[in-house]
């Protein structure tokens, strides 16, 4: 291959590096209507009354609407294929706040100063009620975080409303209880994972306005364009074909924009006023009113023979999905599906439980989307049966995980590649695991080795679809139209370097467009790690069927047949002799009667999600008085398939190993007692900065997919996963205490070290 | 009210209300580059040069700076596309929304530091959040940077 492999610079990476104007907030049209919203102070409350006469005579102020002026109809601002499993329980604005910062009502006006202004002239009369705030609680409080009866959801999932349960969700394979009955080792434990935020550097933000048809167009940093215009048309009444939404350049998704956060407002005071809007959350509504990653309790029980086979794995779970549903019935069902097929020797295994709504932010997407949590739990689990049996954790692995050629267990399928066996090899060395594990005593301070495996997938099978369309352009240029949304991965790059592959074509003379709901083949989006291995299938599809056409329309120029024609890139020859340059043949492609010109077009959608793995390896330093954990090395070796870009995979790995070194010690979505956020900026809630990471060394240990594109798999989700059960593996390496809720800080850790030492103190 | 100071070596006549941050005012004035990324003066994005000296202008009023030199990165556009060029060789710029404020202090740091171990670079640099690459690529590029261009 010549540009499949290759690590180039990312099309708009100067551009972007250097401050151009290329994102939402730069492209506004300089008279738009400023945007904000009134939100709730109170977790869970009635507006009894709400009077926004004053606000709408401030002068400068446009337009104020409450919940008398909005549709009635429920949606879901979930970013899945229609029909979405999500529940459909949300209103632009309602007579019920579910959670703070759930909005009351929306302004627009001339300037921010006064939208602000106005805001604070919206008198409202809330009935304050008891929030539900504990998962733990949800179900049979005497709240409903949803009492009203036209909320529903286009599929069974388990929604009861009147238990406040969104979701349930059970899958067992086996006979789990009498597996674990014939096991000679079984270890139980549970495990908590937190709320975290997405914190991407540029907040939510769109813009609307209505273009020369009378349409509405919004801008929006999304990472879901078309399920964007589903959304809005449902929301606010209005035929699909009336919309257009265009995605600039995004500044970091992480999920969270895969979820209609911003649209809806702007697009609706467009609608009513006529005028541009725009509305950019700053940082504390982002914190307050957007999603977050589910938080989730675990109960594990894995049962093993002595040797070290693992029999059975149960997995009991509770979600937090918060005030309202999006994701919550597949963020729920990820969790067990993407991370117990890692072992597939089991005779049973089970995944039970509950997504619960509570009166707390929503939570939705999050790089991982479940199997992040669930890598935690189960994963801490078998290292802890690494210990019960006296075994190397990496030996355990090995004895146990999903070879290529064999059954998942979870779906009965074959599994088509991995590299898992030779990550874990690999990652042993590299992290020098001979002479560190478990631990070495430095006095006060000590150091240990810990360890993870983890599993993702590449799309959401059978489900989500991508299309593609090359085109020769007249000047002998391409081409390249696709929906998926580049948030920085530099998925666009990568796909232009697919295209290139196949029409040998310098990448320079590929145009990427993306996206735009007008003129984009339709894409899902990016998310479910999809991209590289679903739309780039579509596009090398489709730039295959463009060099087949010009393959053809030349041998017609050249007096051959297709199959005697050669075509380097630049210029096509026949076995004759006759050449026609590539620029000339597409010349002549749009000039004269019964002309074309060459186009490919293609869809795909994938049977199977194959699984990405990562072997992540923690070293990290313990200071004995302080409980301080200081991270010295975390190595990771990623099977992705093919690479297609090594820097790019690369950047792709550290920035996701960085997201779970933070899940693993740092980050934490917190309330108070009354359900109002206490970390809602970047003072309370911290993301690791640069002194916080240590060193993190990615390496990869390439498989060959047979159903993706050039072999490819995915890396965006996987590489998150390892860092918090390797970390936790490595505290108790290092001072003897299993620590199951994240994150592990200093507090914590010194506080269990201490009651560790109270025990064995005790005659 | 109005403020008279350079902008990138010309003269330039701000207008503002009086308790206006100059991140504010910059946009305004239509230097994109220049971003919020918080409001409580943690993530750097909103770095910019005053005299010479990268502060955050989410953080000064504008007001307070009749007479100075202020320096986005279109100020200092060749030199920033030099290191912008390493770091998007490393793909470290990922979603860019953060790199205009980084490269901001990065060529600061070059100025003010000589011949900078790793520890001193990662502290000088600690003030400006990426939340895509976990730091390693644009650590990996400012030492090149340095390399080939001294500091």
């Amino acid at each position: 291959m010549k540009i499949v492999g290759q690590s180039v610079a990312k099309l708009d990476g100067l551009a972007i590096a250097t401050g151009k104007p290329l994102y939402t907030a730069d492209l506004v049209p300089a008279n738009a209507l400023t945007v904000k919203l009134l939100r709730s102070p109170h977790a869970a409350a009635r507006i009894k009354a709400i009077d926004p006469a004053a606000a709408i005579a401030l002068p400068g102020v446009v337009c104020v609407l409450t919940h008398k002026d909005v549709p009635l109809v429920r949606f879901t601002l979930a970013g899945q294929t229609y029909p979405e499993p999500s529940p459909y329980d949300r209103r632009i604005l309602d007579d019920l706040v579910r959670h703070t910062g759930d909005g009351v009502a929306i302004v627009a006006a001339e300037d921010e100063r006064t939208a602000q202004q106005a805001l604070g002239l919206i008198k409202v009369e809330y009935e304050v009620l008891t929030p539900v705030l504990a998962p733990e609680e949800a179900i049979g409080h005497p709240t409903l975080v949803h009492p009203e009866d036209d909320l529903f959801c286009n599929f069974a999932i388990g929604l009861d409303r009147g238990r406040n349960i969104a979701a349930a969700h059970t899958v067992a394979v086996g006979d789990v209880e009498a597996a674990l009955v014939a096991s000679e080792v079984v270890v139980r434990n549970t495990f908590r994972t937190q709320a975290q935020a997405q914190a991407m550097m540029e907040t939510y933000r769109a813009f609307s306005y209505l273009d020369h048809t009378g349409r509405l167009v919004v801008v929006s940093s999304t990472q879901i364009p078309f399920h964007v215009r589903r959304h809005l048309a449902r929301a606010l009444e209005l035929p699909a074909s009336r919309i257009r939404v265009i995605k600039p350049r995004i500044g970091g998704g992480f999920g969270g924009k895969q979820t209609a956060v911003a649209e809806l407002y702007p697009a609706l005071v467009t609608l009513r006023t006529g005028r541009p809007a725009m509305l950019v959350f700053d940082r504390k509504e982002t914190f307050t009113a957007s999603n977050s990653r589910h938080a989730m309790l675990f109960t594990v029980k894995i049962g093993a023979d002595r040797d070290g086979r693992i029999r059975a794995i149960d997995v009991r779970n509770l979600a937090d999905t918060g005030a309202y549903g999006e994701h919550a019935p597949t963020v729920f069902s990820v969790a067990g599906e993407k991370s117990l097929p890692l072992y597939n020797k089991a005779d049973a295994v089970r995944y039970s439980g509950y997504a619960v709504y509570t009166n707390k932010l929503p939570a939705g997407a999050m790089r991982g989307y479940g199997a992040t949590q669930g890598c935690f739990a189960i994963e801490s689990a078998v290292n802890e049966l690494a210990a019960a049996l006296g075994m190397d954790p990496c030996e355990l692995r090995l004895k146990n995980i999903i070879k290529a050629g064999e059954t998942d267990i979870y779906h009965g399928k074959p599994l088509g590649s991995s590299a898992l066996d030779r990550c874990i090899a690999r990652g042993r060395e590299l992290i020098g695991w001979q002479g560190k594990y478990p631990r070495r005593d430095l006095g006060d301070k000590v150091r240990a080795v810990g360890m993870a495996v983890s599993m993702q997938g590449s799309g959401i099978a059978g489900i989500d679809t991508a299309s593609a369309e090359v085109r020769l352009n007249d000047d002998g240029n391409y081409t390249l139209l696709i929906g998926s949304t580049d948030m920085g991965t530099g998925s666009d790059t990568i796909l232009a370097q697919m295209a290139a592959e196949v029409l040998d074509a310098p990448l320079g003379n590929i145009i990427v467009h993306a996206a735009d709901t007008d003129v984009s083949p339709f894409d899902t989006g990016s998310y479910a790690s999809s991209t590289a291995y679903v739309t780039g299938m579509a596009v090398l599809k489709a730039a295959t069927e463009l060099r087949e056409k010009i393959i053809a329309t030349a041998a017609v120029a050249l007096g051959a047949a297709p199959d005697e024609v050669a075509f380097d890139g630049a210029t096509l020859r026949s076995a004759a002799g006759k050449e026609i340059s590539l620029a000339r043949l597409a010349g002549q492609s749009v000039v004269g009667a019964e002309r074309r010109q060459l186009t490919g077009c293609a869809s795909h959608g994938s049977p199977v999600s194959p699984p990405p793995y990562v072997a992540g390896f923690a070293e990290i330093e313990i200071d004995k008085e302080t409980g301080r954990i200081a991270l010295v090395d975390f190595v990771a070796v990623v099977d992705c398939g093919t690479v297609v870009n090594p820097a790019l995979a690369r950047v792709q790995a550290e920035g996701g190993i960085a997201q779970g070194i933070g899940l693993a010690l740092y980050e934490e979505v917190a309330y108070d007692e009354r359900g109002k956020l206490l970390t809602d900026s970047f003072m309370t809630y911290k993301i690791p900065c640069r002194k916080d990471i240590g060193s993190v060394r990615v390496f990869f240990e390439e498989s060959y997919e047979p159903t993706g594109p050039f072999g490819v798999k995915s890396i965006g989700e996987v590489v998150a996963n390892t860092p918090a059960p390797a970390i936790a593996a490595a505290v108790y390496n290092a001072v003897g205490v299993r620590m199951t809720s994240l994150p592990i800080t200093p507090e914590k850790l010194f506080a269990a070290m201490n009651n560790k030492k109270l025990r064995s103190e005790t005659p | 009210m109005r403020v008279a100071v350079t902008i990138n070596g010309r003269p330039a006549v701000l207008e503002a209300a009086a308790d206006e941050f100059l991140a504010d005012t910059l946009r305004a004035a239509g230097y994109a580059s220049v971003r919020r990324g918080c409001d409580t003066t943690n993530c750097g994005l909103c770095t910019v040069w005053v005299d010479g000296r990268p502060v955050l202008s989410c953080a000064i009023l504008t007001a307070r700076l009749e007479g100075k030199a202020i320096t986005t990165i279109e100020g200092v556009a060749d030199e920033a596309a030099a290191f912008a060029s390493l770091l998007v060789a490393e793909g470290a710029e990922q979603c860019g929304f953060c790199s205009p404020g980084f490269i901001m202090t990065v060529l600061a740091m070059k100025r003010e530091l000589t011949n900078p171990t790793d520890e001193e670079i990662i502290h000088y640099l600690t003030g400006n959040l990426c939340r895509c690459t976990g730091y390693m690529g644009q650590l990996r590029a400012v030492k090149k940077y340095l390399e080939v261009n001294g500091g």
